[in-house]
């Protein structure tokens, strides 16, 4: 069997090809992107970061998919390090703001909307307008690949960034896993946080959050774990201490 | 579907007297309101006759006073209908009935005149607004309650805007104008449900035959006849009551059981920037109608760009082959006088309209206008985006209440220390940082059962939606006190905050009533609050 060396020009000419029908040329044009400033995780990402003018999605796990607190602080600290004006489309009116200021995102940047049942429409608008910086959507429930890539191609021509925060009322949700349009799909779990002072484990008290960031799902790019440490007060996540890391990792 | 608010002031006369006998105590002239967004003066009259103050010294608005044209009562004040006098009286008979009675003289053209300006401060609410003479307005609410956050508000707003001006109105809102009319005057007010069919023959039946707005002499012969109530008037056969009454009854019959359409012609308010084109060929496509919004709003804008002025709400009337008017109302969230802008969001409503057999001409209004303010352009520094475009069309689409921005307030009180502003009205301030706040809060708190240590320990465990959560770690106690300067019953009430994490790592807000050791500041229940 004939194996062509890396630098063949058929295989560039078949890359580009598969290039061609992936949109990557579009991608590539506008890709500008948010680190996580996670240095493992931004690796594995194609283009460094959480990339702009792109659909993402972010999940919770477990018992939290319903209220999905972890995926929008995770979602709020991305959209914290970002400039300009943010959409958040709201079914209902469950979030609080200081909640967010805390996570790094303030009130003077957010304009929230409360689309009933037309999310996804509104999303849709937010996205086709050039001002905003991102448009973050709260849904529940089934999404179609063919509403979702909507969703993606409105993204790709303005450059904003749009996230949808899965949420669900039953844990396990088949319909979280069904494929999208989406370019990345996060899941974030809390996991038990190591306590508060190292040195003295029975001191009461409760350190920064631990979360276990699944990447699921990642076009070009391969899926992955982590475990960090949840978001500071600018948005940033942390690296978790080696020999904790090395624990939860065997079990 | 047509919504129609009829309102109906019961002493209009009268308190309209009030107010200009108050006006000129206070200040001695005249005042004129031209503005439309304020509510007109309606004691601004430059027709009035001279006219002694029949009012003596001291005399308060709970008096009887009545008013009378030549030797007949035309209209009592609420105290003078609370001691049995009625409108149709004779002003001897009233007087014998009520000693000291102010009577004035009747100025049915002042009342007209302050009927219509009324009517032009009503478009406020809607486009479409007429005079009800002698004592009513109809407002044509289609498409229009998004703007007020739903009909309810719409109405609440009004009564209460009218009862500052200390008018007495009452409102109902209905599918017609026929019941909408009657419910006012005869029922209780409120709303009529949408879309029953048959509802409105059910509401009409039980009012008294006066409601069907017919004249006086036909309700008198008609009670001669034995007929009293509307819904026996409806199942009598109609043809010999057509040949002895006229037409005019059975088409009153018709429009109150919503058989028959019932136009209003509404009001044009004077001095706006408007623009009409009519048609040699009535228009029937959205396409078409799509080409003359373009034209319109070209019209219309370059207007406002003369008079430096932009638009915060367009009304486009739509003037049907059958008489009828139709129409769409858009707001802005600033002044602006982008044409493409404006012209995207009346083509977005388009859907709203039934062309029915044909549209013969279209009219744009600029119902308000406020001054633009021009802004320098930075050539140094980034542009900073505007969003009032999309603010716009989000807010026709889902109402203006359903987009908005939070800003803080200053409340320890968590659910208490934000609220909802317009979504284009600056976020100044913030919370204090080193308060740690959910990004999740369940409102209103949800009941677990928690076990803890008195008077100030972190609960061990505890049970929410029959799921138990061990507690690995806690921070707190938080201490909220109970604003009493707002409640009395939070005078000395305590709610103790904690943030837990469970053995899974999620972690809660819960918070304990009271303080732990004395039952006045709590009943000690647990409650969870939000999530971080």
């Amino acid at each position: 069997m004939l194996v062509a060396p890396p630098s063949s020009p058929v295989l560039a000419l078949l890359r580009e090809r598969i290039a061609r029908i992936e949109r990557v040329h579009v991608r590539q044009a506008a890709a500008r992107s948010v680190p996580l400033g996670i240095e493992a995780i931004d690796r594995v990402l194609p283009t460094g970061g959480i990339r702009l003018g792109a659909l993402h999605e972010a999940a919770s796990a477990g018992p939290d998919t319903e209220h999905a607190a972890a995926a929008t602080l995770f979602i709020a600290g991305i959209l914290a390090r970002l400039e300009g004006p943010v959409l958040w489309v709201l079914r209902q009116a469950d979030l609080f703001s200081p909640g967010l200021a805390a996570a790094g995102l303030q009130p003077n940047r957010v304009i929230f909307a409360e689309a009933g049942k037309n999310i996804l429409p509104v999303m849709e608008e937010g996205l086709r307008h050039a001002g905003l910086a991102a448009v973050v959507a709260e849904h529940t429930g089934r999404l179609s690949l063919v509403a979702s890539r909507r969703l993606q191609l409105a993204a790709e021509q303005s450059g904003i960034l749009a996230i949808l925060i899965r949420r669900s009322p039953s844990f396990d949700d088949p319909a979280l896993h069904e494929p999208t349009a989406a370019v990345t799909r996060w899941r974030i779990a809390a996991i038990p946080s190591p306590p508060a002072l190292a040195h003295a484990p029975d001191t009461p008290g409760l350190g920064r959050a631990c979360w276990q960031v699944d990447l699921t799902r990642c076009r070009g790019g391969e899926p992955g774990s982590w475990v960090v440490e949840a978001c500071d007060a600018t948005g940033r996540l942390g690296l978790v201490p080696d020999v904790f890391n090395r624990s939860v990792k065997a079990a | 579907m047509r919504r129609v608010v009829s309102v109906w002031f019961p002493t209009f006369s009268t308190d309209r007297l009030r107010r200009l006998e108050e006006e000129r105590d206070a200040t001695g002239t005249v005042q004129t309101s031209a503005s439309p967004t304020s509510l007109p003066n309606l004691l601004n009259k430059r027709d009035r006759r001279g006219r002694a103050p029949c009012a003596g010294p001291g005399e308060g608005p709970g008096l009887p006073e009545i008013i009378v044209s030549g030797r007949l009562v035309t209209a009592v004040n609420a105290a003078a209908g609370s001691l049995g006098l009625r409108a149709g009286m004779k002003l001897a008979q009233a007087q014998s009935l009520v000693a000291g009675l102010a009577v004035h003289d009747a100025d049915p053209a002042g009342d007209a005149a302050a009927l219509r300006r009324l009517a032009e401060w009503c478009v406020r609410y809607a486009p479409l607004v007429a005079d009800d003479p002698p004592d009513g307005l109809w407002i044509d609410v289609t498409g229009s309650t998004h703007l007020h956050g739903g009909e309810e508000r719409l109405l609440h707003d009004l009564l209460r805007r009218l009862h500052a001006q200390g008018l007495a109105a009452r409102v109902a809102v209905a599918d017609t104008p026929a019941v909408a009319h009657a419910v006012a005057r005869f029922g209780s007010g409120g709303a009529v449900p949408p879309n029953a069919d048959g509802m409105e023959a059910a509401v009409m039946a039980d009012f008294p035959i006066d409601a069907l707005r017919l004249p006086s002499g036909m309700l008198a012969d008609l009670r001669l006849m034995g007929f009293e109530r509307v819904g026996l008037l409806a199942k009598a056969a109609r043809a010999p009551l057509v040949r002895r009454f006229g037409p005019l009854l059975a088409a009153r019959l018709d429009q109150a059981a919503g058989r028959l359409f019932e136009p209003i012609m509404p009001i044009v308010p004077p001095a706006s920037i408007q623009a009409r084109l009519a048609f040699v060929e009535p228009l029937l496509t959205a396409e078409a109608f799509s080409t003359v919004i373009g034209r319109l709003v070209d019209i219309v804008c370059d207007g406002l760009e003369r008079d430096g002025l932009g638009a915060r709400r367009l009304d486009l009337l739509f003037e049907r082959v059958d008489g009828t008017l139709q129409a769409i109302r858009i707001a802005t969230a600033r002044p602006g006088r982008d044409a493409r802008h404006l012209g995207r969001m009346l083509n977005e409503r388009l859907e709203q309209v039934d062309p029915g057999l044909g549209v013969e001409a279209m009219r744009l209004i600029i119902a308000a206008a406020d001054p633009v303010k021009l802004e320098q352009v930075s050539l140094v520094e980034p542009a900073i985006p505007d969003i009032a475009p999309l603010v716009d069309r989000l807010a026709n689409r889902l109402g203006e209440s359903r987009i908005y921005r939070i800003a803080p307030l200053e409340s320890d009180v968590p659910e208490r220390s934000v609220r909802q502003i317009p979504a284009m009205s600056p976020v100044t301030g913030g919370w204090p940082a080193d308060l740690p706040r959910p990004v999740r809060l369940l409102d209103p708190p949800q009941q677990v059962e928690a076990m803890a240590l008195l008077p100030d320990h972190p609960p061990i465990a505890f049970t929410w939606r029959r799921v138990r959560h061990r507690v690995r770690h806690a921070d707190g106690p938080e201490r909220i006190a109970g604003e009493w300067w707002k409640r009395d019953r939070e005078w000395i009430s305590v709610r103790d905050y904690f943030r837990v994490e469970d053995e899974d790592g999620r972690r809660f807000w819960l918070f304990r009533r009271g303080n732990g050791s004395d039952a006045d500041t709590g009943d000690m229940r647990w409650f969870l609050h939000g999530f971080f």
